[in-house]
């Protein structure tokens, strides 16, 4: 599927987007073309609501967060963020890097879920401002290369969100 | 705002024609049928005016089939011919049954080269009976309560399931349908269905959470409510947790009582462990409202159980089950990134939340009462009732939608015995995604995918849902090829995959080998056997479908037709309707072989029309945004 995600939702294509519209113009395409509404259509028409809804779908995921909007940003200018040769990272972000994986193994050693908590704390501000940085890298400034690596660093700290929220149910289970 | 009312693109239903359409929760203990007339949905009842079925089946002595509470009489006498909570078999095997010594069936696995693999079977005196085969008896006995009361052929049925059911689990449900001659317009997940039920009412706004305890399987949905958009944000929960376990820990505990003062240690005999098993549960319905409960019968062997369990000691002994439900609620408000005060409302459903310390455990959980005020063993039933009426086109969808999500990972066996996950849990349906793969040999024409389902890196933890075989791929060096497998997830939460090699465009061609479910020679099979027809009645039923199949479209086409024949010029209409003549052709004729041939020519050629038409409603949906937003 070659539909630009941006135009799909009527969105002008920027970092900075209106969730609010985001998700208005989701649903009301959702209410249009979900397999739901064609349930007694003919087969070629259901299998284009589901391929349609299943667009949708991806595409809203893509853009809502801000790390796969700012990697699908990238992409539209034929850069691939999470390239293998895309992986040289700024020495204070590699050192940060570091302290942030050792935290979170030693929380999980020490089960401990308070510091793990307080450790998704500190990435979520993290992010938020890569999230403002991205805004200006893109829309204001237009440098494709610095919003790489200002991408990369942001899929990095979902990663590690994610380590982190897998860690928390391992404890509790 | 009749500017807003654009028509549906997908409705082919004549105007003014309520068709007849109905929603079934088919549940562990109970099973119930809804329906939706003249805008009020109700819960059909029997001739004696039980609105419950017991989910029981017996197989007679005169090859007859018994369902619900008929069936529930024959269970102390005939345990091993009555089969209660079948629900917990679907789509499961052997090894997955825990307690086996505990129920009073009997198990056999399927024959099979792996005897881990395959669905359990149960040797009645009917002969070996697949869950699924059991549970068509139950939707049968749904579906002519349906037609009886509504006096008509059903246009289809909303069936629902747990929303932590697997794929697996979903096929056997959808097969079990299939096999009892209903038309199933869509699976729902049960707390989805209670949230429309419940929202609907209520005029509910905002983020809620579905706490739905049943008779064997517990869920947690938390779904974002918005003018009639029901979006699951995240569901979990555990497809073998339900009111049974409770009352097998009453039984447990039964024994252990009568185990001092019995010392003979025989084995209980299969009508004994059904006769405690029923008064386990009577126990625990009584304490819901009682401080505590006397239990006393008389087991084949004249010794008499006389115990009394108190309230305090039963919240002890399933103080753990309780437990259980609460990691599920806090992972899947972790998914949906949400705090306790985002909270509006819980809602809770299923028989087994009447028990006070399940109550109290959700109240502490959420801090805040849970809503009550509805019927736990209706609301399923009612909203699925909703959601067949609006998917059969009697009511305009304009105002609800669901939007569900596949409850758990999605993932392919990799090098070593692990998963790498393809569709993550909580994405919304329908998803799809693609991966590449290569050959490693020269020459090479074929090779196996394994997929699963769960949470656990390990391809032994995790579930598996079948082997897919890719044959045909075209003989390249070793690397060379692309192979593009998408795994689709339909609306029902059901997988397909397909695949194509990329840099020849062939498509490869698909084997599945369900690891669990049946096969569709074997649903043949069982459709033969469950149809006492003459062939010449076969063949009348087989031409009467495809004519109505045909009509169907014929109809659909000519609204989509008129609605956008705009965006066909005049050579593709031309194309269309020499598909559509065609087809009118086969239908004068009583081939059904050739009109389901023209129908399928005529589905082909309206592809490129489809695809058309749904970016139309897609810009149209949009376009309708400016009216929407000049009149708030």
């Amino acid at each position: 599927m070659s539909q630009n995600y941006f135009k799909l939702f009527d969105l002008d294509q920027s970092f900075c987007i209106d969730l609010s519209t985001l998700e208005r113009h989701y649903r009301k395409i959702q209410s249009a073309v979900h397999p739901d509404r064609f349930v007694t259509a003919s087969s070629a028409e259901k299998l284009s609501a589901m391929q349609q809804a299943t667009l949708a779908n991806e595409a809203y995921q893509t853009l809502k967060k801000p790390a796969s909007r700012a990697k699908y940003l990238l992409s539209l200018s034929q850069i691939d963020a999470t390239q293998e040769t895309n992986t040289a990272m700024p020495m204070d972000f590699l050192i940060q890097q570091m302290a942030w994986r050792e935290t979170l193994e030693d929380c999980k050693a020490d089960k401990d879920i308070a510091g793990l908590e307080q450790l998704a704390t500190e990435m979520r501000q993290a992010a938020h401002l890569l999230a403002e940085e991205l805004n200006r890298l893109f829309d204001e400034q237009n440098d494709l290369s610095a919003a790489t690596d200002a991408t990369r660093k942001l899929i990095f700290i979902d990663k590690v969100c994610e380590d982190i929220n897998k860690a928390i149910t391992q404890i509790e289970d | 705002m009749a500017l807003l009312q654009i028509s549906e693109p997908g409705m082919s239903a004549a105007p003014h024609q309520h068709k007849l359409a109905i929603g079934i929760d088919l549940g562990t203990t109970n099973s119930l049928v809804a329906t939706v007339r003249s805008g009020m949905s109700t819960v059909l009842q029997d001739q004696h005016g039980h609105a419950l079925l017991p989910s029981i089946v017996h197989y007679g002595e005169a090859q007859q089939v018994i369902v619900g509470h008929e069936a529930k009489v024959k269970q102390n006498a005939d345990p091993v011919n009555t089969i209660a909570s079948v629900k917990r078999l679907m789509g499961r095997s052997l090894k997955d049954i825990v307690d086996k010594a505990h129920i009073p069936y009997r198990f056999v696995s399927p024959p099979s080269d792996d005897a881990s693999q395959g669905m359990v079977l149960l040797d009645t005196r009917a002969g070996l009976k697949s869950p699924v085969e059991i549970s068509a008896e139950i939707l049968k006995t749904l579906k002519n309560r349906a037609q009886a009361a509504l006096g008509g052929e059903l246009t289809g049925a909303v069936i629902t399931v747990p929303a932590y059911f697997d794929d697996a689990q979903r096929q056997a449900t959808k097969d079990a349908a299939r096999l009892a001659g209903l038309h199933v317009l869509r699976l729902l997940n049960e707390p989805t269905a209670a949230a429309v039920a419940y929202g609907l009412d209520n005029a509910a706004e905002g983020v809620y959470v579905i706490y739905d305890l049943g008779g064997g399987t517990f869920d947690v949905s938390i779904l974002h409510l918005s003018k009639g958009i029901f979006e699951v944000l995240a569901t979990n929960g555990d497809s073998a947790l339900g009111g049974d376990d409770f009352d097998h820990r009453i039984y447990c505990w039964i024994l252990d009582q009568i185990r001092d003062a019995n010392p003979s240690k025989q084995p209980l005999s299969e009508k004994d462990t059904r006769l405690l098993l029923t008064k386990a549960r009577q126990a625990k319905e009584w304490l819901t409202e009682n401080e505590e409960a006397q239990i006393t019968c008389k087991l084949s062997s004249a010794y008499t159980v006389d115990v009394t369990l108190t309230a305090a000691a039963f919240v002890e002994l399933t103080e753990n089950l309780v437990r259980k439900t609460l990691s599920p609620m806090r992972k899947a408000m972790r998914d949906a990134s949400l705090d306790l005060t985002d909270i509006k409302g819980v809602v809770l459903v299923g028989g087994a939340t009447r028990m006070p310390h399940v109550r109290q455990a959700v109240q502490d959980f959420f801090q805040q009462a849970p809503l009550t005020n509805l019927d736990p063993d209706k609301v399923v039933a009612i909203g699925a009732a909703i959601q067949a009426n609006v998917l059969a086109g009697n009511r305009s969808g304009d105002d609800l939608l669901l939007l569900d999500v596949t409850p758990l990972s999605l993932g392919l066996e990799t090098m070593g015995g692990l998963v790498e996950k393809v569709i993550p849990r909580n994405s919304t349906l329908p998803v799809a995604r693609a991966q590449d793969f290569t050959t490693f040999k020269d020459g090479q024409t074929a090779m196996s995918i394994h997929v699963l389902q769960g949470e656990r890196d390990l391809v032994s933890a995790c579930r598996s849902l079948a082997r897919f075989e890719l044959r045909g791929i075209p003989p390249m060096a070793a690397g060379a090829a692309r192979i593009r497998v998408t795994f689709q997830v339909d609306a029902d939460g059901l997988l397909s995959v397909s695949a194509r090699e990329e840099t020849k465009g062939v498509e490869a061609s698909i084997s599945v080998k369900p690891s669990y479910g049946l096969n569709e020679d074997a649903i043949i099979d069982m459709l033969k056997s469950s149809f006492s027809e003459a062939e010449s009645d076969k063949k009348a039923r087989a031409l009467a479908e495809a004519k109505v199949d045909a009509m169907g479209i014929i109809s659909a086409i000519h609204i989509a037709l008129e609605q956008d024949g705009h965006l066909l010029n005049a050579v593709e209409k031309e194309a269309i309707s020499k598909h559509i003549k065609a087809l009118e052709t086969a239908l004068a004729g009583e081939q059904s072989r050739a009109i389901h041939d023209a129908t399928a020519a005529l589905n082909t050629a309206t592809e490129a029309f489809a695809a058309k038409r749904m970016d139309e409603s897609v810009s149209r949906a949009l376009a309708g945004k400016n009216i929407d937003e000049v009149n708030l």
